[in-house]
Protein backbone atom coordinates (compact mmCIF):
# COMPACT_ATOMS: atom_id res chain seq x y z
CA UNK A 1 0.00 0.00 0.00
CA UNK A 2 1.09 3.53 -0.69
CA UNK A 3 2.38 5.48 2.28
CA UNK A 4 -0.19 7.90 3.67
CA UNK A 5 0.72 11.55 3.52
CA UNK A 6 -1.53 14.31 4.88
CA UNK A 7 -3.42 15.93 2.04
CA UNK A 8 -4.44 19.18 3.71
CA UNK A 9 -2.74 22.27 2.37
CA UNK A 10 -0.78 20.40 -0.26
CA UNK A 11 -0.65 23.45 -2.49
CA UNK A 12 1.13 25.58 0.08
CA UNK A 13 4.03 23.16 0.28
CA UNK A 14 6.76 22.16 -2.11
CA UNK A 15 5.95 19.18 -4.29
CA UNK A 16 9.04 17.23 -3.26
CA UNK A 17 10.29 17.15 0.29
CA UNK A 18 12.17 13.91 -0.13
CA UNK A 19 15.81 14.79 0.47
CA UNK A 20 16.93 12.12 -1.98
CA UNK A 21 14.55 13.26 -4.68
CA UNK A 22 16.24 14.14 -7.92
CA UNK A 23 14.30 16.37 -10.30
CA UNK A 24 13.97 14.43 -13.55
CA UNK A 25 15.91 16.01 -16.35
CA UNK A 26 15.99 15.41 -20.06
CA UNK A 27 19.10 13.46 -20.99
CA UNK A 28 21.64 15.45 -22.97
CA UNK A 29 23.95 13.94 -25.58
CA UNK A 30 27.05 15.14 -27.31
CA UNK A 31 26.60 16.31 -30.91
CA UNK A 32 29.29 13.86 -32.01
CA UNK A 33 26.89 10.98 -31.30
CA UNK A 34 24.86 11.87 -34.41
CA UNK A 35 26.88 12.12 -37.57
CA UNK A 36 24.34 14.21 -39.52
CA UNK A 37 24.16 16.78 -36.73
CA UNK A 38 27.95 16.71 -36.29
CA UNK A 39 28.44 17.50 -39.96
CA UNK A 40 25.90 20.33 -39.84
CA UNK A 41 27.48 21.75 -36.70
CA UNK A 42 30.92 21.73 -38.34
CA UNK A 43 29.48 23.69 -41.27
CA UNK A 44 27.88 26.15 -38.88
CA UNK A 45 31.05 26.56 -36.81
CA UNK A 46 32.99 27.52 -39.90
CA UNK A 47 30.71 30.55 -40.37
CA UNK A 48 29.66 31.77 -36.92
CA UNK A 49 30.83 31.48 -33.34
CA UNK A 50 28.99 28.66 -31.60
CA UNK A 51 28.70 29.09 -27.86
CA UNK A 52 27.34 25.66 -27.06
CA UNK A 53 25.78 22.69 -28.82
CA UNK A 54 24.01 19.58 -27.57
CA UNK A 55 21.36 17.02 -28.49
CA UNK A 56 18.18 16.76 -26.44
CA UNK A 57 15.12 14.67 -27.38
CA UNK A 58 16.68 13.94 -30.75
CA UNK A 59 17.08 17.60 -31.64
CA UNK A 60 20.26 19.59 -31.89
CA UNK A 61 20.25 22.77 -29.80
CA UNK A 62 22.86 25.33 -30.79
CA UNK A 63 23.47 28.59 -29.00
CA UNK A 64 25.04 31.49 -30.84
CA UNK A 65 25.51 35.22 -30.38
CA UNK A 66 22.40 37.26 -31.14
CA UNK A 67 24.31 39.49 -33.59
CA UNK A 68 25.00 36.54 -35.89
CA UNK A 69 21.48 35.13 -36.09
CA UNK A 70 20.96 36.05 -39.74
CA UNK A 71 24.29 34.61 -40.84
CA UNK A 72 23.68 31.41 -38.88
CA UNK A 73 20.21 30.90 -40.33
CA UNK A 74 21.51 31.64 -43.83
CA UNK A 75 24.11 28.91 -43.39
CA UNK A 76 21.57 26.48 -41.99
CA UNK A 77 19.15 27.13 -44.82
CA UNK A 78 21.56 27.09 -47.75
CA UNK A 79 24.19 24.60 -46.62
CA UNK A 80 22.57 22.35 -44.01
CA UNK A 81 19.20 21.81 -45.67
CA UNK A 82 16.95 23.41 -43.05
CA UNK A 83 14.35 24.63 -45.50
CA UNK A 84 11.64 25.35 -42.98
CA UNK A 85 11.38 27.62 -39.97
CA UNK A 86 8.56 25.93 -38.06
CA UNK A 87 8.47 28.39 -35.20
CA UNK A 88 10.27 31.30 -33.67
CA UNK A 89 9.62 33.37 -30.61
CA UNK A 90 11.24 34.25 -27.32
CA UNK A 91 11.25 33.11 -23.69
CA UNK A 92 11.28 35.57 -20.81
CA UNK A 93 14.20 34.81 -18.46
CA UNK A 94 14.43 38.39 -17.19
CA UNK A 95 13.85 37.41 -13.58
CA UNK A 96 16.34 34.55 -13.78
CA UNK A 97 19.32 36.06 -15.56
CA UNK A 98 18.16 39.38 -16.97
CA UNK A 99 17.66 38.52 -20.64
CA UNK A 100 15.42 36.89 -23.20
CA UNK A 101 16.08 33.70 -25.13
CA UNK A 102 15.12 34.05 -28.79
CA UNK A 103 14.72 30.66 -30.43
CA UNK A 104 14.37 29.50 -34.02
CA UNK A 105 12.90 26.03 -34.44
CA UNK A 106 14.07 24.56 -37.76
CA UNK A 107 13.08 21.54 -39.82
CA UNK A 108 15.16 19.72 -42.40
CA UNK A 109 12.69 17.89 -44.62
CA UNK A 110 15.26 15.88 -46.62
CA UNK A 111 17.21 14.37 -43.75
CA UNK A 112 14.24 14.49 -41.34
CA UNK A 113 16.09 16.45 -38.69
CA UNK A 114 14.96 19.15 -36.35
CA UNK A 115 17.17 21.66 -34.60
CA UNK A 116 16.80 24.76 -32.48
CA UNK A 117 18.97 27.81 -32.78
CA UNK A 118 18.91 29.91 -29.63
CA UNK A 119 20.45 33.24 -28.73
CA UNK A 120 20.24 35.53 -25.74
CA UNK A 121 19.25 39.19 -25.98
CA UNK A 122 19.13 41.72 -23.19
CA UNK A 123 16.13 43.93 -22.56
CA UNK A 124 15.88 46.59 -25.26
CA UNK A 125 18.23 44.79 -27.62
CA UNK A 126 16.97 44.09 -31.14
CA UNK A 127 17.63 41.09 -33.36
CA UNK A 128 18.04 41.08 -37.11
CA UNK A 129 14.92 40.06 -39.02
CA UNK A 130 15.11 36.76 -40.90
CA UNK A 131 12.15 37.47 -43.17
CA UNK A 132 14.40 37.53 -46.30
CA UNK A 133 15.26 33.90 -45.53
CA UNK A 134 11.99 32.54 -44.19
CA UNK A 135 8.59 34.03 -44.99
CA UNK A 136 7.09 32.40 -41.91
CA UNK A 137 9.22 34.69 -39.75
CA UNK A 138 7.14 37.67 -40.82
CA UNK A 139 4.19 37.06 -38.51
CA UNK A 140 6.33 35.26 -35.92
CA UNK A 141 8.62 38.25 -35.44
CA UNK A 142 5.65 40.57 -35.19
CA UNK A 143 4.19 38.33 -32.53
CA UNK A 144 7.52 38.30 -30.69
CA UNK A 145 7.51 42.08 -30.75
CA UNK A 146 3.88 42.21 -29.63
CA UNK A 147 4.26 39.78 -26.76
CA UNK A 148 7.80 40.58 -25.52
CA UNK A 149 8.79 43.92 -27.04
CA UNK A 150 11.80 42.51 -28.87
CA UNK A 151 12.18 44.43 -32.12
CA UNK A 152 13.34 42.71 -35.31
CA UNK A 153 15.49 45.12 -37.34
CA UNK A 154 14.74 45.53 -41.06
CA UNK A 155 11.40 43.78 -40.74
CA UNK A 156 9.07 44.79 -43.61
CA UNK A 157 6.11 45.65 -41.34
CA UNK A 158 7.10 45.87 -37.71
CA UNK A 159 3.89 46.43 -35.78
CA UNK A 160 1.72 44.58 -33.30
CA UNK A 161 -0.11 41.55 -34.62
CA UNK A 162 -2.42 40.33 -31.84
CA UNK A 163 -3.00 43.26 -29.52
CA UNK A 164 -4.45 46.59 -30.73
CA UNK A 165 -1.96 49.10 -32.12
CA UNK A 166 -2.48 51.51 -29.25
CA UNK A 167 -1.96 48.87 -26.58
CA UNK A 168 0.52 49.52 -23.82
CA UNK A 169 2.71 46.75 -22.47
CA UNK A 170 3.77 43.35 -23.72
CA UNK A 171 1.47 40.67 -22.30
CA UNK A 172 3.71 37.60 -22.38
CA UNK A 173 6.29 39.12 -20.08
CA UNK A 174 6.38 37.35 -16.75
CA UNK A 175 5.85 40.68 -15.01
CA UNK A 176 2.59 41.36 -16.87
CA UNK A 177 -0.44 40.58 -14.64
CA UNK A 178 -2.87 37.97 -15.97
CA UNK A 179 -5.87 40.21 -15.36
CA UNK A 180 -4.11 43.13 -17.03
CA UNK A 181 -2.69 46.35 -15.69
CA UNK A 182 -4.70 49.52 -15.24
CA UNK A 183 -4.42 50.45 -18.90
CA UNK A 184 -5.75 47.05 -19.95
CA UNK A 185 -8.65 47.02 -17.51
CA UNK A 186 -9.98 50.36 -18.80
CA UNK A 187 -8.98 49.90 -22.43
CA UNK A 188 -12.41 49.47 -24.03
CA UNK A 189 -14.05 52.08 -21.81
CA UNK A 190 -11.38 54.68 -22.53
CA UNK A 191 -11.44 53.96 -26.22
CA UNK A 192 -15.21 53.99 -26.75
CA UNK A 193 -16.54 56.45 -24.19
CA UNK A 194 -13.46 58.32 -22.98
CA UNK A 195 -11.91 58.44 -19.54
CA UNK A 196 -14.82 60.44 -18.13
CA UNK A 197 -17.04 57.36 -18.38
CA UNK A 198 -14.87 55.33 -16.02
CA UNK A 199 -16.81 56.39 -12.97
CA UNK A 200 -20.22 55.62 -14.47
CA UNK A 201 -19.24 52.20 -15.82
CA UNK A 202 -17.13 51.11 -12.88
CA UNK A 203 -14.25 48.69 -12.58
CA UNK A 204 -14.29 45.20 -14.03
CA UNK A 205 -15.76 42.45 -11.90
CA UNK A 206 -13.10 39.76 -11.79
CA UNK A 207 -14.78 37.68 -9.07
CA UNK A 208 -16.48 34.79 -10.83
CA UNK A 209 -18.48 33.74 -7.77
CA UNK A 210 -19.64 37.14 -6.59
CA UNK A 211 -23.04 37.23 -4.89
CA UNK A 212 -24.46 40.54 -3.79
CA UNK A 213 -26.18 40.02 -0.47
CA UNK A 214 -28.86 42.70 -0.72
CA UNK A 215 -29.45 42.63 -4.49
CA UNK A 216 -32.92 41.14 -4.89
CA UNK A 217 -33.05 41.77 -8.63
CA UNK A 218 -30.24 39.58 -9.86
CA UNK A 219 -29.73 37.03 -7.09
CA UNK A 220 -32.10 34.51 -5.57
CA UNK A 221 -32.03 33.11 -2.06
CA UNK A 222 -33.39 29.60 -1.72
CA UNK A 223 -35.55 29.42 1.38
CA UNK A 224 -35.42 33.18 1.78
CA UNK A 225 -37.41 34.26 -1.27
CA UNK A 226 -38.55 37.85 -1.38
CA UNK A 227 -40.38 39.80 -4.06
CA UNK A 228 -38.33 41.12 -6.99
CA UNK A 229 -36.60 44.33 -6.08
CA UNK A 230 -37.61 44.23 -2.42
CA UNK A 231 -35.48 46.09 0.07
CA UNK A 232 -34.00 43.54 2.48
CA UNK A 233 -31.37 45.71 4.08
CA UNK A 234 -33.42 45.56 7.30
CA UNK A 235 -33.42 41.79 7.29
CA UNK A 236 -35.57 39.18 5.64
CA UNK A 237 -38.02 36.52 6.75
CA UNK A 238 -37.53 32.87 6.13
CA UNK A 239 -39.98 31.39 3.65
CA UNK A 240 -40.82 27.75 4.38
CA UNK A 241 -40.43 25.54 1.33
CA UNK A 242 -43.82 24.30 0.15
CA UNK A 243 -43.93 20.92 -1.50
CA UNK A 244 -46.55 19.88 -3.97
CA UNK A 245 -49.58 18.29 -2.34
CA UNK A 246 -50.53 16.27 -5.39
CA UNK A 247 -47.27 14.72 -6.46
CA UNK A 248 -45.66 13.82 -3.17
CA UNK A 249 -47.05 10.96 -1.11
CA UNK A 250 -46.94 11.39 2.62
CA UNK A 251 -45.30 8.23 3.90
CA UNK A 252 -45.46 9.37 7.49
CA UNK A 253 -49.15 8.39 7.56
CA UNK A 254 -49.87 4.85 8.72
CA UNK A 255 -46.22 4.41 9.49
CA UNK A 256 -47.07 2.27 12.48
CA UNK A 257 -49.13 -0.12 10.39
CA UNK A 258 -48.16 -3.73 10.79
CA UNK A 259 -47.51 -5.16 7.35
CA UNK A 260 -47.07 -8.77 8.31
CA UNK A 261 -50.08 -9.93 10.25
CA UNK A 262 -48.37 -13.06 11.53
CA UNK A 263 -46.12 -11.05 13.88
CA UNK B 1 -75.04 23.54 -39.04
CA UNK B 2 -74.40 26.87 -37.55
CA UNK B 3 -75.18 29.85 -39.61
CA UNK B 4 -72.25 32.20 -39.84
CA UNK B 5 -74.22 35.15 -40.75
CA UNK B 6 -72.86 38.34 -39.30
CA UNK B 7 -74.95 41.34 -39.01
CA UNK B 8 -72.52 44.06 -38.14
CA UNK B 9 -75.19 46.52 -37.26
CA UNK B 10 -76.84 44.22 -34.72
CA UNK B 11 -74.15 41.78 -33.54
CA UNK B 12 -71.61 43.92 -31.80
CA UNK B 13 -70.96 46.70 -34.20
CA UNK B 14 -68.67 47.43 -37.10
CA UNK B 15 -65.60 45.29 -38.08
CA UNK B 16 -63.31 47.43 -36.00
CA UNK B 17 -60.72 46.25 -33.53
CA UNK B 18 -59.82 48.71 -30.88
CA UNK B 19 -56.33 48.84 -29.44
CA UNK B 20 -53.74 51.27 -28.25
CA UNK B 21 -50.95 52.68 -30.33
CA UNK B 22 -48.48 51.00 -28.01
CA UNK B 23 -50.00 47.58 -28.62
CA UNK B 24 -50.17 48.05 -32.35
CA UNK B 25 -46.63 49.29 -32.72
CA UNK B 26 -45.21 46.71 -30.35
CA UNK B 27 -47.11 43.96 -32.10
CA UNK B 28 -45.29 44.89 -35.27
CA UNK B 29 -41.94 45.35 -33.63
CA UNK B 30 -41.98 42.19 -31.60
CA UNK B 31 -43.01 39.97 -34.48
CA UNK B 32 -40.37 41.15 -36.89
CA UNK B 33 -37.23 41.20 -34.82
CA UNK B 34 -34.39 41.28 -37.27
CA UNK B 35 -31.05 40.44 -35.70
CA UNK B 36 -27.74 41.49 -37.10
CA UNK B 37 -25.70 38.72 -38.74
CA UNK B 38 -22.86 39.09 -36.32
CA UNK B 39 -21.02 36.26 -34.60
CA UNK B 40 -18.04 36.48 -32.31
CA UNK B 41 -17.13 32.94 -31.29
CA UNK B 42 -18.55 29.44 -30.81
CA UNK B 43 -21.93 30.77 -29.60
CA UNK B 44 -22.34 32.06 -33.14
CA UNK B 45 -22.40 28.43 -34.32
CA UNK B 46 -25.46 27.86 -32.17
CA UNK B 47 -26.91 31.11 -33.45
CA UNK B 48 -26.42 29.89 -37.01
CA UNK B 49 -28.09 26.60 -36.10
CA UNK B 50 -31.03 28.58 -34.72
CA UNK B 51 -31.33 30.38 -38.01
CA UNK B 52 -31.11 27.24 -40.11
CA UNK B 53 -33.96 24.99 -41.12
CA UNK B 54 -34.05 22.61 -38.15
CA UNK B 55 -34.76 25.26 -35.54
CA UNK B 56 -36.06 27.78 -38.03
CA UNK B 57 -35.96 31.29 -36.66
CA UNK B 58 -37.87 32.58 -39.67
CA UNK B 59 -41.15 31.21 -38.38
CA UNK B 60 -40.93 33.74 -35.54
CA UNK B 61 -40.36 36.58 -37.95
CA UNK B 62 -36.70 36.62 -37.04
CA UNK B 63 -34.61 37.08 -40.15
CA UNK B 64 -30.90 37.76 -39.91
CA UNK B 65 -29.96 40.93 -41.72
CA UNK B 66 -26.53 41.60 -43.15
CA UNK B 67 -26.57 45.30 -42.45
CA UNK B 68 -26.84 47.09 -39.10
CA UNK B 69 -29.06 49.67 -40.80
CA UNK B 70 -31.75 47.04 -41.30
CA UNK B 71 -31.33 45.23 -38.00
CA UNK B 72 -32.95 45.98 -34.68
CA UNK B 73 -31.56 43.23 -32.46
CA UNK B 74 -27.90 42.69 -31.82
CA UNK B 75 -27.06 39.19 -30.60
CA UNK B 76 -23.60 39.35 -29.10
CA UNK B 77 -22.74 35.69 -29.50
CA UNK B 78 -19.37 34.84 -28.04
CA UNK B 79 -16.21 36.17 -26.45
CA UNK B 80 -15.72 39.86 -27.01
CA UNK B 81 -12.04 40.77 -27.02
CA UNK B 82 -10.92 44.23 -26.01
CA UNK B 83 -9.50 44.81 -29.45
CA UNK B 84 -12.89 44.13 -31.00
CA UNK B 85 -15.03 46.01 -28.45
CA UNK B 86 -14.69 49.25 -30.39
CA UNK B 87 -16.12 47.66 -33.54
CA UNK B 88 -18.97 45.94 -31.74
CA UNK B 89 -19.96 49.29 -30.28
CA UNK B 90 -19.70 50.91 -33.73
CA UNK B 91 -22.07 48.32 -35.18
CA UNK B 92 -24.45 48.96 -32.33
CA UNK B 93 -24.30 52.69 -32.99
CA UNK B 94 -25.04 52.11 -36.66
CA UNK B 95 -28.29 50.28 -35.91
CA UNK B 96 -31.41 52.38 -36.12
CA UNK B 97 -33.66 52.97 -33.13
CA UNK B 98 -35.42 51.15 -31.59
CA UNK B 99 -32.77 48.52 -30.93
CA UNK B 100 -32.26 45.74 -28.45
CA UNK B 101 -29.30 43.63 -27.38
CA UNK B 102 -29.14 39.97 -26.42
CA UNK B 103 -25.97 38.95 -24.63
CA UNK B 104 -25.58 35.29 -25.58
CA UNK B 105 -23.48 32.90 -23.52
CA UNK B 106 -21.22 33.12 -20.50
CA UNK B 107 -18.42 34.96 -22.27
CA UNK B 108 -20.65 37.77 -23.44
CA UNK B 109 -22.39 37.97 -20.06
CA UNK B 110 -19.36 38.13 -17.77
CA UNK B 111 -16.25 37.29 -19.72
CA UNK B 112 -16.84 33.64 -18.83
CA UNK B 113 -13.77 31.52 -18.41
CA UNK B 114 -11.62 34.15 -20.13
CA UNK B 115 -10.67 35.98 -16.97
CA UNK B 116 -7.74 37.59 -18.74
CA UNK B 117 -6.36 40.97 -19.77
CA UNK B 118 -7.63 40.74 -23.36
CA UNK B 119 -11.33 39.94 -22.86
CA UNK B 120 -14.15 42.37 -22.13
CA UNK B 121 -15.63 41.27 -18.78
CA UNK B 122 -19.26 41.41 -19.87
CA UNK B 123 -20.58 43.19 -22.93
CA UNK B 124 -22.74 45.40 -20.72
CA UNK B 125 -19.60 47.45 -20.27
CA UNK B 126 -19.96 48.72 -23.82
CA UNK B 127 -23.63 48.28 -24.89
CA UNK B 128 -26.91 48.27 -22.90
CA UNK B 129 -28.11 44.67 -22.67
CA UNK B 130 -31.78 43.64 -22.61
CA UNK B 131 -31.54 39.88 -22.20
CA UNK B 132 -28.70 37.94 -20.62
CA UNK B 133 -28.76 34.40 -21.96
CA UNK B 134 -26.74 31.95 -19.86
CA UNK B 135 -25.04 28.85 -21.20
CA UNK B 136 -21.78 27.71 -22.68
CA UNK B 137 -22.85 27.57 -25.37
CA UNK B 138 -26.65 28.03 -25.12
CA UNK B 139 -28.55 25.61 -27.31
CA UNK B 140 -30.70 26.95 -30.16
CA UNK B 141 -33.86 26.37 -28.13
CA UNK B 142 -32.42 28.61 -25.44
CA UNK B 143 -31.73 31.36 -27.91
CA UNK B 144 -35.27 31.03 -29.21
CA UNK B 145 -36.56 31.28 -25.66
CA UNK B 146 -34.44 34.39 -25.11
CA UNK B 147 -35.90 35.89 -28.24
CA UNK B 148 -39.41 35.09 -27.04
CA UNK B 149 -38.61 36.75 -23.72
CA UNK B 150 -37.40 39.77 -25.65
CA UNK B 151 -40.66 39.80 -27.60
CA UNK B 152 -42.53 39.68 -24.32
CA UNK B 153 -40.47 42.55 -23.01
CA UNK B 154 -41.08 44.63 -26.11
CA UNK B 155 -44.84 44.07 -25.88
CA UNK B 156 -44.83 45.44 -22.36
CA UNK B 157 -42.75 48.45 -23.24
CA UNK B 158 -44.01 51.82 -24.32
CA UNK B 159 -43.87 52.31 -28.07
CA UNK B 160 -42.12 55.57 -27.43
CA UNK B 161 -38.67 54.38 -26.48
CA UNK B 162 -37.99 57.57 -24.55
CA UNK B 163 -40.49 56.47 -21.92
CA UNK B 164 -38.68 53.21 -21.31
CA UNK B 165 -36.37 54.40 -18.63
CA UNK B 166 -34.88 52.02 -16.14
CA UNK B 167 -37.36 52.91 -13.42
CA UNK B 168 -40.31 52.65 -15.80
CA UNK B 169 -39.63 49.11 -16.97
CA UNK B 170 -42.25 46.62 -15.97
CA UNK B 171 -41.47 43.06 -15.01
CA UNK B 172 -41.67 40.32 -17.57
Amino acid sequence: MRKYTPKDNVQGKAYYTDRYHVVPSVPTFDVATDEVFAKQLATLESKVAVKSAKIMLGQMIVEINAEENFKALETLKNECGYAMLSEMSAVDYLAKDGNFEVFYQMLNLKEVKRMRLVCRVTKGQAVESVVPLYKSANFAEREMFDMFGIVANNHPFMKRILMPDDWEGHPLLKTYPLHGDEFASWYEVDKIFGKDAREAIGPENRDQAQVERYDTKRFSRVGYEVPFGADISEGETETPIEYSKTLLVDYTKNSGKQMDKRK
Amino acid sequence: MAQHQVNYASAGGLPVALTTVDHLVNWGRSNSLWPLTYGLACCAIEMMASGASRYDFDRMGTIFRASPRQADVMILAGTLSKKHAEFARRLYDQMTEPKWVISMGSCANTGGMFNTYATVQGVDRIVPVDIYLPGCAPRPETLQYALMMLQKKIRRESANMKNNTKSNLRLI
